[in-house]
């Protein structure tokens, strides 16, 4: 090994320090490891990590905890922004967000996404929308898109029986408790960096205590989609985000 | 002395509220209380009623099955309640709900005309004390002092200028127990 | 002496919710108990001493932001009745996994299914049994007068924080509606965030290098077992040391009259009844529903001709006593179900009907 090049004048990557060092359960190329990254950064470059506390849902994200070193609660299926408003009630001083999937949020989890919301609860919600179930290995997600493939789809979804795809962020617009809702990717570099920035904003709209915070991100499921992780993302590209465009939905100007 | 007191009638005659006016008195005077409401629909213009035990010891049941004491508001109040009084207990009933009037001969019966009292003081709401004064002259469960106390603590602190109506009303009330 | 009023039971119960400084309540409105959050609304115990209390959009929700908020080792409260009980359960259940002291009680009405609102105790196996998936127990307390509602609340949270397990009180309708004489113990402090468990709570890293995390799940089931023997173990050492029962005239007791809660004070007043007959009857009533008060009963078994179950359920606890008393003496059950309160003097005559004539 070329130890001598271990040097301060030649870091280029850091994991920042808010993340455990041991390796991640996620499948290669998955989207999970880049957003948990993120988070850590901006926790880490906002210097809030003593007085974060998290939570972690259940779905292939369910083991958060084991990767980000803030206070963590792991929460029965859907029910993190129930956990998230307990937390921040009795601890209005900390920063709490919840991480969770679209089947999480958006299926089991909707009616306390939606209150949590509409109370305007200071909290920030990472919303991780794949279009499918990761954990319980590729069934059909609230947010699969029409024709797709899942193995609760295998012909494809059927509108006609199995219903639209939910798209929860643009739902949650409406409410007047909502203080910014936006939509990112991190399927290229420059989207990851412009998801960093709206965590930033999330924590910083937080601590102004304008109201419920909520950053989709839309992913890819290499594993399930059964596609190489290059394929994933351009599946992303061509197919999710036209049905679920990037960009900002709600910010608290429009409040 | 215990005292085993059911008060029955039309939701809105204030049926609960004589029962609890009576609680508090039998607290103030430093005695065992318990009030058991019936509750529910039964509230929503049917019949209501309420258990009140007043007692010098500790109350073991507050389920009771029979009673020292019925206080019939109406008609089906007197059917259903007429039998479950103790031998030698005491009946109070409004004359002007009850058409049937009662037919046991071995418990003291009381026809009060309590509506026609408060409408005579102006004040339908002072039922429930005509109706206290008639059941406390008859059993001296309590002392009026101790009921003015209790109705002070029943009524909420907006409502103390109608005291002095209420006590004329207990007064009124008392005439009926000859 | 502490401060006496004339409370209804659900009242009472939000009273000692303020005072045993309790950090939240959420909570959901349920017949016949919804006096509770009303009470504590009219009350705004966030002037009084700065705790929080939310109306969830479920019994689902506030579970979990019970678990949440107690996660972060502050004092939380929920209550509900018997159809609200059951959706928490699944939250009831991690909590009882990851250890998190709370307290629940359920104001229970007659079931199953939407049933009825009038006062019944038909939750018994849910609450003693562990209602919700795997294995685990609550601690069970079941008051049965106004002041016990009062005094539950305190002692639920002391056995909830010593053990680290969710407490649950078990009261009915009847209970919760009903006004008694009851004594008020004066504000106790809520705990300061420097009091805060930092070994295991969610309360931000602070100072602390690694963070605590909260969860029930294990993959691996060596581990998973791990953590369910220390859970028996824990049981074990709470059915050592915290049973709690009150019983009267067993000396010399021919029969014996039990029931718990409302019921036990109905079996107290048939008792009398039955005394003043001339029949030898003694009364047990568990306090502890879970722990279970056995040694008693097994005790009194050989002494006994034999033990009247009363509970407003179709037989519940008397399976219960039928373990205790292992086949030692004879167990009869009579009981009224769907709101139906049985009446002194018809458990009397239902003693008579199976055991004397």
């Amino acid at each position: 090994m070329n130890e001598h090049i271990i040097k301060d004048e030649n870091l280029v990557y850091k994991k920042p320090s808010t993340l455990l060092d041991v390796p991640m359960h996620y499948c290669p190329g998955c989207g999970h490891g880049t957003v948990h990254k993120v988070l850590m950064e901006v926790i880490e470059e906002m210097g809030i990590a003593s007085e974060t506390i998290g939570v972690a849902p259940v779905g292939c994200s369910v083991f958060a905890y084991n990767y980000m070193n803030v206070d963590m609660q792991q929460a029965p299926h859907g029910r993190a922004c129930a956990f998230g408003t307990g937390i921040k009630r009795v601890m209005p001083d900390r920063y709490v967000f919840t991480y969770q999937g679209d089947g999480d949020l958006a299926a089991i989890g909707t009616g306390e996404t939606i209150h949590a919301a509409s109370r305007g609860e200071n909290i920030l919600t990472i919303f991780i929308n794949n279009g499918i179930y990761g954990m319980t290995s590729g069934q059909m997600a609230p947010t699969t898109l029409p024709g797709m493939k899942s193995t609760t789809s295998p012909r494809g979804r059927d509108v006609e029986t199995m219903g639209y795809p939910l798209v929860i962020t643009n739902l949650l617009a409406q409410l007047p408790g909502v203080a910014y809702l936006t939509r990112h990717s991190v399927h290229k570099v420059a989207n990851v960096r412009r998801l960093k920035k709206a965590i930033m904003k999330g924590f910083e709209y937080q601590k102004q205590g304008l109201g419920y915070c909520l950053i989709e991100v839309v992913t890819n499921c290499p594993s399930n989609m059964k596609m190489s992780a290059l394929a994933a993302n351009e599946f992303v590209e061509q197919h999710m985000l036209p049905y679920y465009p990037l960009g900002d939905i709600k910010t608290p100007e429009e409040k | 002395m215990t005292e085993e007191v059911i008060f029955a009638g039309f939701g809105g005659q204030g049926v609960l509220s004589m029962g609890q006016i009576l609680a508090y008195a039998g607290m103030m005077e430093g005695k065992e209380v318990c009030w058991m409401p019936s509750y529910g629909p039964e509230m929503r213009g049917g019949t209501a009623n309420c258990n009140v035990i007043v007692s010098d010891e500790p109350i073991v049941s507050p389920i009771i099955s029979t009673y020292d004491t019925v206080v019939a508001l109406n008609q089906p109040s007197l059917d259903k309640f007429e039998s479950r009084i103790k031998p030698g207990g005491t009946l109070i009933y409004e004359t002007s709900t009850v058409t049937n009037p009662p037919t046991r001969t071995d418990i003291k019966v009381i026809p009060i005309s309590a509506n026609e009292t408060a409408l005579e003081l102006g004040n339908q709401k002072v039922f429930n004390m005509v109706v206290l004064g008639a059941f406390l002259a008859e059993r001296k469960t309590i002392s009026d002092e101790g009921l003015e106390k209790g109705l002070k603590q029943a009524l909420p602190e907006r409502h103390h200028k109608l005291i002095p109506l209420n006590m004329t009303a207990f007064a009124k009330g008392k005439e009926f127990v000859k | 002496m502490g401060e006496i009023r004339l409370m209804k039971g659900n009242e009472a119960l939000a009273e000692a919710m303020i005072r045993v400084g309790c950090d939240a309540y959420f909570g959901y409105p349920i017949t016949p108990q919804s006096e509770v959050l009303e009470y504590l609304s009219e009350q705004d115990p966030m002037s009084r001493t700065g705790m929080v209390i939310l109306q969830a959009e479920s019994e689902v929700a506030a579970i979990n932001m019970v678990h949440g908020a107690a996660g972060c080792g502050k004092r939380v409260i929920t209550t509900s009745s018997s159809p609200g009980i059951s959706l928490m359960q699944e939250g009831i259940s991690y909590m009882a996994a990851a250890e998190i002291p709370c307290v629940i009680a359920n104001v229970i009405r007659g079931g199953p299914g939407l049933g009825t609102i009038q006062p019944s105790q038909s939750d018994y196996f849910q609450a003693v049994k562990g209602g919700g998936h795997g294995d685990y127990k609550l601690i069970v307390l079941a008051p049965s007068t106004v002041q016990e509602m009062v005094n539950h609340v305190k002692q639920g949270f002391e056995l909830a924080e010593k053990y680290r397990t969710p407490v649950m009180l078990l009261a009915d309708g009847a209970i919760g509606q009903m006004m008694e004489k009851v004594e008020l113990f004066p504000q106790i402090p809520r705990k300061k965030d420097s009091e805060l468990p930092q070994e295991w709570a969610t309360t931000g890293r602070g100072d602390r290098k690694l963070r605590n995390f909260i969860t029930s799940l294990n993959i691996q089931p060596e581990k998973m077992e791990e953590i369910n023997l220390h859970l028996q173990e824990k049981y074990r050492t709470i059915e050592a040391n915290e049973v709690q029962y009150e019983a009267n005239n067993l000396e010399g007791a021919e029969y014996i009259f039990t029931g718990f809660g409302m019921g036990a004070r109905i079996c107290n007043k048939a008792a009398e009844l039955g005394r003043a007959k001339g029949y030898k009857i003694g009364v047990i009533r568990p306090i502890t529903l879970y722990p279970f008060p056995v040694a008693i009963y097994n005790d009194v078994a050989s002494k006994v001709k034999g033990i009247f179950d009363v509970e407003m359920n179709a037989g519940q606890m008397v399976e219960d006593v039928k373990l205790a008393v292992s086949g030692k003496t004879r167990v009869e059950f009579y009981g009224r179900m769907g709101g139906m309160i049985p009446s002194p003097e018809e458990i009397l005559e239902n003693f008579e009907k199976i055991f004397i004539k």
